[in-house]
C-alpha cells in the first residue's frame, strides 16, 4: 500500500483484484445437489431450517452448467462413476469437489465386500475437501465448505504467482 | 388352511412332482417341487378358491453352497384367507431354467431379473429378461459363493482385499 | 396441406434429478408432454447389501441394516433384529420391546416427514419442506440422545439395544409429541386443502386395489387404494397388539380412491396414529428392565430359516435368512417395500404428462438406497 495509505477517506477500500474476485467466489458457493445416498438427507438437513446453508451464499443448484461446487453425496457405485464424470465435466471452470461421508472419501463402510462400489469418489474427479463421517453432521458439512471458501480465498486468478 | 393342508393338496393333484415337504428347521414350511411343474403349480395355488395366493410375499434366489444347487423360493400369501404357503425348487449350477411367473404376479417381475442378475438362473417366459441391479456389461453373477470379483471394470479398480 | 409426422421421444430422467428421490433413471417415451412408457432403471445405488450379509457375522449386517432404507433405519434394524430373534428363540425384556415400539414409531414420523416434505417440493411447495424438516429435527434430537447419531444409528441390536434411554428422554419425548398434534393442524392448513395442490394430486396416478396387490405394492400406498392391509394389526409382531390405533385407509375424499392424494393424506393421518401411539407406550413404559440381558454372548442361531415381515413406513419389509449354524448367515435377502412399490409406475403412469409423472413418483414414496440394496 506505501503512499497511498490514510490518504483517502473512510468509505474507500483498496484491494486487490484477486482478493476481490475471491471474496465474491467464496461468498457464492452455488452447490451442485449431487445427493446419492444417505448423506444425500444430511445435506438436505443442511439446507433446511436449522442448519440453513444459504446464509453462507450456497444455493442448490440442479444443473451442472449452474454449479461451482459439486458435493459428492453419498456411495459411488461403478454404474453410477461414468455418470458422476460426465457430470464433472459439464460443471465450468472454477469447480470444486467436496467429497462427503466415508463412502465418498473411501468406499466406507462397503470397503471390503462392496464389489460394485468404488473405493472413493477421488478415483475418478479431483476432490478438494474431504469430509468425514458416516454420515458426517451439518455442521461437519459446513466446516467443510468454511475450509472451501479458504481456500478460494487463497487463488490466485489473475497475479500469476507460485503457490 | 394350514401349510400340510396345502401340501396334501398339491400331491393330490401333482403327486411325484412334488418332491418333499420342509417343516423341521424353518419358521415357514415348504413344499420343495421339481422347475418344470412351477407354472401349472401357480396358477392353482393362485386360482384356487381354496388357496387364492394373490399375493407373492417375495421371491429370492438362494446359494446353500458351492457343490449344491441353486434354490429359487417362493413366499406366498393370501389376502382373502390370511393363509402362507413357501415354494421352493432347485436348479442345477450352470444353465438353470424355471419357468416364470412374471405373468401370474407382476411383483414377480423384477424380482426374477433380480434372482437372473445375481445368480445366473434363467427364467423362460419372462417379459424382459435382463439384468436390473447391475449394468449390462456385468460378467458374472455375485451372490453366487463361487464369484471372484474382477481386478478392474471399465478401467476403475474393485480394490481387492488381502486375506 | 399434408400430415406432419411426430414421432416419439425418448427423455431421460435422470440418474441425477432432483425429484427422483435419490439416483433413479426414468426413460420415458413421449409423445409431446404425455408419457406412453415408463421404464424404471434401478441399480445406482447397489452397495451389495446382501453380499455383505453373507460375509459378515448376525450382529455386523445391523449397521447395513441400517443404510439400505436410510429414512427409516430404526425400522430396518427393527425388524432384522426380530427376525433373528425368531430364529433363535430370544426371550426380550418388556422395557426393550416398549422402547423399540417408541423408536420404531418415532421413526415413522421422521419418514413420512420427509416423505411429504418432499412430496411438497416435487409438486412445487416449498414451504412444507421447511416446516417438515424443522420437526424432523426434533426427533432426530430425541433419536441423537438415545444412541449417539442423527440418521444411521446402529441402535436395535439383536437381544435388545445399544444404550439404555439416558434421563430426560422421557419428558423431551412428551414435550414433542405436545407440540406435533398441533403441527399436523399446520400441516393441513398449508398443503392437504391447498387447491394448488389438490389439482395437482387428486385424480392423477389411480392405483386400482386388484393391481396394487398383484403388483407387490404394500403400506400406505396399498392402504390409500382401499385394501386394509397393515401388517401390525394383520400379523402382529412385537407388543403392537397391546396398542390401540387406526389403520388408515384412503376414501378418494378429494378425488378417486388411490390416487395421489388419498397416498398423501393416509401417510399424514398416519403420523398422528403413530404419535397416539408412541404416547400410549411411554404411558406403560416399564420403569426397570437392562436392555441388554438378553443379548446373547455369541450369535449363532440354530440351522433354519425365516421370512419374517414388518411394516416399513413405506411398506412391507420382508427379511428371508437362512441359517446354517454359524455365525455368519447363509442368506441374508432384504425384500424392500419400495422395490416392489416402484415397478409399478409404468402401470399407473401411463398416459399422463411428465409433470404428472414426478407427481404420482413423489406420491409412492421410494427410497434407492433400500430399492438397489
Amino acid at each position: 500500500m506505501g503512499s497511498l495509505t490514510h490518504k483517502f477517506n473512510d468509505n474507500i477500500l483498496i484491494t486487490s483484484l484477486d482478493k476481490l474476485i475471491n471474496w465474491a467466489r467464496s461468498g457464492s458457493e452455488w452447490y451442485f445437489q449431487f445427493g446419492l445416498a444417505c448423506c444425500a438427507i444430511e445435506m438436505m438437513s443442511t439446507a433446511a431450517a436449522r442448519h440453513d446453508l444459504e446464509r453462507f451464499g450456497a444455493m442448490p443448484r440442479s444443473s451442472p452448467r449452474q454449479a461451482d461446487i459439486m458435493i459428492v453425496a453419498g456411495t459411488v457405485t461403478l454404474k453410477m462413476a461414468t455418470r458422476v464424470k460426465r457430470l464433472y465435466e459439464q460443471m465450468a471452470e472454477p469447480k470444486y469437489v467436496i467429497s462427503m461421508g466415508s463412502c465418498a472419501n473411501s468406499g466406507g463402510p462397503y470397503w471390503q465386500h462392496g464389489y460394485h462400489v468404488l473405493k472413493g469418489v477421488d478415483q475418478i474427479v479431483p476432490v478438494d475437501i474431504y469430509v468425514p463421517g458416516c454420515p458426517p453432521r451439518p455442521e461437519a458439512l459446513l466446516e467443510g465448505l468454511m475450509h472451501l471458501q479458504d481456500k478460494i480465498r487463497e487463488e490466485h486468478t489473475l497475479a500469476k504467482k507460485a503457490s | 388352511m394350514t401349510e400340510r393342508e396345502i401340501y396334501s393338496a398339491l400331491t393330490a393333484r401333482f403327486g411325484e412332482k412334488i418332491l418333499e415337504f420342509q417343516d423341521s428347521e424353518t419358521a415357514n414350511p415348504a413344499a420343495v417341487v421339481i422347475p418344470a411343474v412351477l407354472g401349472e403349480l401357480m396358477t392353482y395355488l393362485k386360482d384356487s378358491e381354496d388357496t387364492l395366493f394373490d399375493s407373492l410375499m417375495c421371491l429370492s434366489g438362494n446359494d446353500p453352497g458351492a457343490e449344491e444347487p441353486l434354490e429359487v423360493v417362493y413366499h406366498l400369501y393370501s389376502m382373502m384367507h390370511a393363509h402362507h404357503f413357501t415354494v421352493k425348487t432347485r436348479v442345477p449350477r450352470e444353465n438353470g431354467h424355471v419357468p416364470s411367473v412374471a405373468l401370474l404376479w407382476r411383483t414377480a417381475d423384477w424380482h426374477e431379473r433380480e434372482a437372473y442378475d445375481m445368480y445366473g438362473i434363467v427364467f423362460d417366459g419372462h417379459p424382459d429378461l435382463k439384468r436390473i441391479l447391475l449394468e449390462e456389461d456385468w460378467e458374472g453373477h455375485p451372490l453366487r459363493k463361487d464369484y471372484v470379483a474382477a481386478e478392474t471394470y471399465r478401467g476403475m479398480t474393485i480394490a481387492k482385499v488381502k486375506e | 396441406m399434408s400430415r406432419l409426422h411426430a414421432e416419439e421421444m425418448i427423455l431421460n430422467m435422470g440418474p441425477q434429478h432432483p425429484s427422483t428421490h435419490g439416483v433413479l433413471r426414468l426413460k420415458l417415451t413421449t409423445d409431446g408432454e404425455i408419457v406412453s412408457n415408463i421404464e424404471p432403471v434401478i441399480g445406482y445405488l447397489h452397495r451389495c447389501f446382501e453380499k455383505h450379509g453373507e460375509n459378515l457375522e448376525y450382529q455386523m449386517v445391523t449397521p447395513f441394516t441400517d443404510r439400505c432404507d436410510y429414512l427409516a433405519a430404526m425400522n430396518n434394524a427393527h425388524a432384522y433384529a426380530i427376525a433373528v430373534e425368531k430364529l433363535m428363540g430370544i426371550e426380550l425384556p418388556e422395557r426393550v420391546e416398549y422402547l423399540r415400539v417408541i423408536f420404531a414409531e418415532l421413526q415413522r414420523i421422521a419418514s413420512h416427514l420427509v416423505a411429504i416434505g418432499t412430496f411438497g417440493l416435487d409438486v412445487g411447495a416449498i414451504t412444507p419442506f421447511i416446516y417438515c424438516w424443522r420437526d424432523r429435527e426434533t426427533i432426530l434430537d430425541l433419536f441423537e440422545m438415545a444412541s449417539g447419531a442423527r440418521l444411521l444409528y446402529n441402535y436395535i441390536w439383536i437381544g435388545g439395544l445399544a444404550h439404555d434411554i439416558p434421563p430426560g428422554f422421557v419428558e423431551k419425548t412428551y414435550e414433542f409429541l405436545d407440540m406435533f398434534d398441533a403441527r399436523i393442524a399446520e400441516y393441513n392448513q398449508i398443503l392437504t386443502g391447498n387447491k394448488i395442490f389438490i389439482e395437482r394430486t387428486a385424480d392423477v396416478g389411480v392405483l386400482p386395489p386388484e393391481v396394487a396387490i398383484n403388483y407387490g405394492v404394500t403400506g400406505p400406498s396399498l392402504r390409500a387404494s382401499g385394501v386394509d392391509f397393515d401388517l401390525r394389526r394383520k400379523e402382529p409382531y412385537s407388543i403392537y397388539d397391546r396398542f390401540d390405533f387406526k389403520v388408515i385407509i384412503g376414501d378418494g375424499r378429494m378425488g378417486t380412491v388411490g390416487d395421489c392424494w388419498d397416498r398423501y393424506y393416509v401417510r399424514m393421518l398416519e403420523m398422528a396414529e403413530s404419535a397416539r401411539i408412541v404416547r400410549q407406550a411411554l404411558d406403560q413404559l416399564p420403569a426397570d428392565g437392562d436392555v441388554k440381558s438378553a443379548i446373547p454372548k455369541r450369535i449363532r442361531p440354530p440351522k433354519g430359516e425365516i421370512y419374517f415381515r414388518y411394516e416399513n413406513p413405506r411398506g412391507e419389509l420382508g427379511y428371508y435368512i437362512v441359517s446354517n449354524g454359524k455365525n455368519i448367515p447363509t442368506r441374508v435377502k432384504m425384500r424392500s417395500p419400495a422395490f416392489s412399490n416402484l415397478s409399478v409406475i409404468n402401470e399407473i403412469g401411463r398416459g399422463w404428462m411428465i409433470s404428472d409423472v414426478i407427481a404420482i413418483l413423489g406420491s409412492l414414496d421410494i427410497v434407492l438406497g433400500e430399492i438397489d440394496r
